[in-house]
């Protein structure tokens, strides 16, 4: 039996892994995998969450990454990482609301069980991965932060992100494949509670 | 005239736990670099993160009078410098913390990370033991025992990685 709390284990995806498809329910209801985007080159994953104030201050600049990159074949899809029972901010009503409210114009997942979010490996929030198309499926790119300026006071920041898709953009490799940032735990499940 | 002075400075002190100043990553460096024989416990913590808020005490109750030589033990907070009026000091006031409290003032994140520890992913609570010869990193959160077992073995010499 083992304590999941103090894993720290490398599991989920590492840049190179082919990433799983999923079948989730965004916030309008209908169920989203990878596969619905038939004209994707690849995907921005965000992982984020309602309430973590780090995936907070992230949220407009994934909008933005979803009004450039989405036409360009690179769309975003955010899943939510965090249990309802641990964290009520972060129920299906409140994911509807906050995407109701800023107009999210990219889909916004419920992950039940956390069952993707431990897949691709996800440790806090916000927690990007970057799928490009190649002929094994969908490869991890990048996986890290969106920029290095979650408060938004560097006007020469790094936007890790934009500049990894550029680069596969034009069938290149992104210069920096992998970056840490500070973010919020998740918020797991807790144990025996039934749902 | 130097009662005054003196009375300033009893006031000073008195609202010195209130006082949260930035930090920056090379300030806290020379400071360890400069502090004898001194073991820094420098914990990297958030308001808006629970196991971070959960193990403070911990890290305020560490009793620094029972270690051979000097501890000390610095909060760094990593959150929003924009957040420090209205987040920051408030909880440092609710909870009455003693240690010293900073909020991080650092432009790129990234190249902090990798300079307080490569191996770190950023994730918080984690905590830097440092002496001027030496630095420890702990990616992980502590009970008051194992920390304080932790820093008496790193501080008499017997802490084996």
């Amino acid at each position: 039996m083992m304590l999941g709390i103090m894993v720290k284990a490398q599991t989920g995806y590492q840049v190179g892994d082919v990433a799983t498809d999923f079948n989730l329910k965004n916030v309008d209801g209908k169920n989203v995998s990878l596969a619905d985007y038939k004209d994707a080159k690849g995907y921005i994953v965000v992982f984020t969450c309602n309430t973590c104030p780090v995936a907070k201050a992230y949220q407009d600049r994934v909008e933005a990454l979803n009004k450039e990159f989405a036409t360009k074949g690179y769309p975003v899809v955010a899943i939510n990482t965090n249990d309802p029972g641990t964290s009520p901010g972060d129920s299906y009503v409140k994911m509807q609301e906050r995407a109701k409210e800023k107009n999210f114009s990219y889909a916004y997942l419920e992950d039940p069980n956390h069952i993707y979010t431990k897949k691709f490996g996800a440790t806090k929030t916000p927690h990007t991965f970057v799928l490009t198309k190649t002929a094994k499926g969908n490869e991890v790119a990048y996986i890290g932060a969106i920029d290095n300026d979650q408060e938004e006071v560097n006007a020469d920041k790094s936007t890790y992100v934009k500049a990894a898709i550029n680069s596969l953009l034009q069938g290149k490799k992104p210069e920096i494949t992998s970056t840490k940032a500070v973010g919020c735990s998740i918020k797991w499940k807790k144990e025996g509670t039934t749902k | 005239m130097k009662y005054v002075s003196i009375l300033l400075l009893v006031c000073a002190i008195n609202f010195a736990n209130a006082q949260v100043k930035l930090l920056t990553l090379s300030e806290l460096d020379n400071r360890v670099a400069k502090g004898k024989d001194t073991t820094y416990v420098i914990n990297f913590w958030a308001t808006w993160c629970a196991p971070c808020v959960a193990e403070l005490p911990s890290f305020e109750k560490l009793k620094k009078e029972y270690f051979k030589t000097p501890v000390k033990v610095i909060l760094v907070s990593m959150d929003f410098k924009s957040k420090l009026k209205s987040d920051v000091i408030p909880f440092v006031k609710k909870h009455k913390l003693k240690s010293e409290v900073y909020i991080i003032n650092e432009k790129d994140q990234q190249a902090f990370i990798e300079k307080v520890d490569k191996k770190w992913s950023g994730a918080i609570p984690a905590t830097l033991i440092a002496t001027r010869t030496r630095r420890l990193f702990f990616e992980r959160e502590f009970t008051k025992n194992e920390l304080e077992d932790l820093v008496k073995n790193i501080v008499h010499g017997d802490y084996k990685p």
